[in-house]
C-alpha cells in the first residue's frame, strides 16, 4: 500500500502499541486532536486511553528523563523530542543518562526507549527547528541512531526501534514527512546496521541519509541520462553504521561522494569519507568529496536556506569532480 | 507511629551498617587503596533508612554522589558494594561504575548518579512504570540542597503533579552544596517544592523516627495514588563535599557544633521509642556487622581486577557496529 512517511509511522505506533501493552508514548501535544505537529500520533489516544498517550508539560528533560526511568524499570516508552534541536535543553538525560546505563550498572541494565525526533531544514524554520545533529547523537556510545529515507524504510526501522532493548533515536526528517512509497501490510521489520542499495551502478558510489539519500537519488537519475552509472548507498542507520556494504560498493566504483546535511566538521560524511581513506584506500580512484551544509547555523529565510542543504545541483558538481579526477 | 520491633533492629542495624561501611572506607581511601572519588554520608544515615525501611525491592530510588548510604538502606549486599566501589569483576556494576554510579536493579536501586540532579527524572520514569502497571510501587528520587537547584529538578516535580505519579522527592539539605554553604533558610527547599502543587514538609533528618514517620506517609500516599509528595531532611554535612576535601571554608567552631548535635545515631539509641532494642541486641548487632565488612574487605582486596575484553561488553545489548 502507498503511504507517505508520517502515515507509515503513524501506522507503526498504532500496530507496536496494539501488540505491546508496554508500549507507552509520550511528549507534548502528543494526544491533542491533530496528533501533534505533524498529526504522527493521530488516533492513538482515542484507541490506548490517556493512560498510554501522555501528553507532558513543555518539560525535554523530564520527557526524555521519565522515558528512560520508565524504560529501566519495564516499560517500552515512544518518547517525542519535538525537533531535534531541543536536545540543547534534554542532552544530560541523553548523554549521561540513558546511553549509559546498560554500561556503568555492569550489564544490568536494559532500556528499551525510543527517542523520536524531527530533523532538518528546507521549511524555513530557522536556526533553533532546522538542525541535524545526527553526528553527535551517533557518537555517543549506548544509543543507536536511526535516519529512514521513506516509508518503508521508516515502518520497518520503527518497528525494530521499538522491539529493540537498546535505547535508539529515530530520526524523522520534516521535509520528507509527505514522500510517499509503497509500504509492506501488517508486520514489518529491518535490521539495523544495514544500509539499502537505493540505486545499483558501477561509476561512482553516492552515499546519503535521510534526505542526503532522496537526494542522491536524484542525482543518480540526472546522471544515469548523461550515461553515467552511480551506485546509491542510503545508510539508515548511522549506528550501527553498515561500513561494508560502502567499501563493498566502492570496490565496483572507486569513486565516492558523501551527502549529508550535517555541519561539515565531525559530520557523518567525514566519518564515512574517513572509513573509505583508512579502509577502502586501495580501492579508491579518485579523492573522496564531501557534499554538507556550511559550518553555519540555519538561517530562517528561504533564499539563504537552500543554499544552505546540500542541493542536487551541488552534488552533481562534486561527482563531476570526482569523476573528471 | 508504629515499628515492630523487627523494624526498630533494621533499622539500627542499617544506620549503624553505613556508618561503619564508610568510616572503614575512609580509612581504606586514605591509605589509597580504593580508586576514584567517594562522598561520605555520616550523619545523614537516618533519612536513607526511614526512607527505604516499608519500600520492597519493588520499590524505587534513584540516588545521588553521596549514594552509599542509599544503596545499603535499600538492600545492596555489602560485600557486592564493596566490589563495586574498589572496581572489582565481580562489583555489582562489574567494577564499571564504581561509586558515584553503583546500581543495583534487582533492589530497585537505580543508581547513584555523578551528574547533580539527573536522579529525578529517571525516578520520575520509575514512578510512571508503576503508575501505568498499577502495581502499588513508589519511586523516590534523592536530591541534595545543590541539586534542588537544578532545572531537571524542578521539571521532575512539575512532571509528577501533572500526572499524579506515586514518587517522594527526598531532599536532604546537609546545608552545603560542594563547597558552598546553602544561602537558602532551611525549609525553603519544601516550600518551593511545596509550590509546584504537593504535600511538603520540612522534617528534622538527624531524627529517625520524625523521618520514618514522615516516609511512612509519604509512601502511603504514593501507593494509594495520592500523588506525589516532597520531604526536606534538614541535616548536615559531616565530612567535606568528597573524601579529600580539607574544608578550609568551613568555620572549625561551627563544624563541632553542628556535628555534635547532628549524629542521628544516639538520638535514635536514647529516644523512648528505641527501648525495646537490648543493649545485648545492640551488640550482637554491631559484632556482626564489624564482621560483615570486614569479610567484605577481605574478599574485596583478593578480589580479581575486570579482564581487558569487560572494555567492550555491556555497551550494547546487541549491536551490529564496532566497539573499535
Amino acid at each position: 500500500m502507498k503511504m507517505s512517511i508520517r502515515e507509515a509511522i503513524n501506522q507503526t505506533l498504532h500496530q507496536e502499541m496494539e501488540r505491546d501493552e508496554r508500549v507507552i508514548v509520550l511528549g507534548e501535544d502528543v494526544a491533542s486532536d491533530q496528533g501533534g505537529v505533524y498529526g504522527i500520533t493521530d488516533g492513538l489516544p482515542a484507541k490506548f486511553g490517556l493512560h498510554r498517550v501522555i501528553d507532558t508539560p513543555i518539560t525535554e528533560s523530564a520527557i526524555v528523563g521519565a522515558a528512560g526511568g520508565a524504560a529501566l524499570t519495564g516499560l517500552r516508552p515512544v518518547a517525542e523530542l519535538m525537533f531535534v534541536d531541543f536536545l540543547g535543553v534534554c542532552l544530560d538525560q541523553i548523554l549521561n543518562q540513558i546511553a549509559k546505563f546498560r554500561y556503568m550498572f555492569g550489564g544490568q541494565a536494559r532500556t528499551p526507549v525510543v527517542i523520536r525526533t524531527m530533523i532538518g531544514a528546507g521549511t524555513g524554520t530557522g536556526p533553533q527547528h532546522s538542525q541535524i545533529l545526527y553526528p553527535l547523537l551517533a557518537a555517543i556510545p549506548g544509543i543507536k541512531v536511526v535516519t529512514p529515507a521513506n516509508a518503508a524504510d521508516a515502518k520497518g526501522l520503527l518497528t525494530t526501534a521499538i522491539r529493540d532493548d537498546d535505547p535508539v533515536i529515530f530520526c524523522e526528517h520534516k521535509a520528507l514527512y509527505m514522500d510517499e512509497c509503497e509500504v509492506p501490510e501488517g508486520e514489518y521489520l529491518l535490521p539495523f546496521g544495514q544500509a539499502r542499495t537505493a540505486v545499483e551502478g558501477s561509476d561512482i558510489t553516492i552515499v546519503g541519509m535521510s534526505r542526503t539519500a532522496v537526494i542522491a537519488e536524484e542525482a543518480a537519475t540526472q546522471l544515469a541520462q548523461k550515461g553515467i552509472s552511480a551506485e546509491v548507498i542510503d545508510l539508515r542507520t548511522l549506528s550501527p553504521l553498515d561500513e561494508g556494504s560502502v567499501l563493498e560498493s566502492l570496490t565496483k566504483t572507486g569513486r565516492l561522494v558523501v551527502v549529508d546535511e550535517s555541519n561539515p566538521f565531525c559530520s557523518m560524511a567525514s566519518e564515512i569519507a574517513g572509513l573509505a581513506v583508512e579502509r577502502g584506500f586501495d580501492t579508491l580512484d579518485a579523492p573522496v568529496k564531501r557534499v554538507t551544509s556550511p559550518h553555519t547555523p540555519v538561517p530562517a529565510t528561504p533564499c539563504l536556506e537552500a543554499n544552505y542543504v546540500p542541493s542536487v545541483e551541488r552534488v552533481m558538481a562534486a561527482i563531476e569532480e570526482t569523476l573528471s579526477y | 507511629m508504629d515499628i515492630s520491633p523487627e523494624k526498630l533492629a533494621d533499622a539500627y542495624r542499617l544506620m549503624k551498617t553505613i556508618r561503619e561501611f564508610e568510616e572503614r572506607m575512609r580509612s581504606e581511601y586514605q591509605q589509597g587503596k580504593l580508586p576514584g572519588f567517594i562522598h561520605i554520608y555520616r550523619n545523614q544515615e537516618a533519612i536513607a533508612v526511614a526512607a527505604c525501611l516499608d519500600m520492597t525491592n519493588e520499590d524505587y530510588i534513584a540516588s545521588t554522589h553521596r549514594g552509599h548510604g542509599h544503596c545499603i538502606a535499600k538492600g545492596c549486599e555489602i560485600e557486592a558494594m564493596l566490589l563495586e566501589l574498589a572496581c572489582k569483576e565481580d562489583g555489582l556494576c562489574n567494577g564499571k561504575g564504581g561509586s558515584m554510579h553503583i546500581a543495583d536493579m534487582s533492589k530497585g536501586m537505580l543508581g547513584a548518579n555523578a551528574i547533580v540532579g539527573g536522579g529525578p527524572p529517571i525516578a520520575a520514569g520509575a514512578a510512571l512504570t508503576a503508575k501505568t502497571l498499577g502495581n502499588g510501587a513508589v519511586s523516590m528520587a534523592f536530591i541534595g540542597d545543590g541539586a534542588s537547584d537544578q532545572g531537571t529538578v524542578a521539571e521532575s516535580l512539575n512532571l509528577a503533579v501533572v500526572l499524579q505519579l506515586p514518587m517522594i522527592f527526598m531532599y536532604e539539605n546537609n546545608r552545603y552544596a560542594e563547597f558552598t554553604k546553602s544561602p537558602k533558610p532551611d525549609g525553603r527547599i519544601a516550600e518551593r517544592a511545596g509550590a509546584f502543587g504537593m504535600p511538603a514538609e520540612v522534617v528534622d533528618g538527624s531524627d529517625f523516627f520524625a523521618m520514618y514517620d514522615a516516609c511512612q506517609r509519604a509512601i502511603m500516599r504514593g501507593r494509594e495514588g495520592g500523588g506525589p509528595t516532597a520531604i526536606e531532611a534538614v541535616c548536615n554535612r559531616y565530612y567535606g563535599h568528597f573524601e579529600g576535601d580539607a574544608q578550609a571554608y568551613r568555620n572549625q567552631a561551627e563544624l563541632d557544633a553542628e556535628r555534635a548535635v547532628s549524629d542521628p545515631l544516639p538520638r535514635f539509641l536514647a529516644d523512648p521509642r528505641a527501648a525495646a532494642l537490648t543493649e545485648e541486641k545492640i551488640a550482637e548487632i554491631n559484632a556482626a556487622i564489624l564482621e560483615e565488612i570486614d569479610r567484605g574487605f577481605e574478599v574485596t582486596y583478593a578480589a580479581a581486577d575486570p579482564t581487558p575484553d569487560k572494555l567492550y561488553t555491556d555497551v550494547y545489548i546487541h549491536y551490529e557496529g564496532r566497539l573499535q
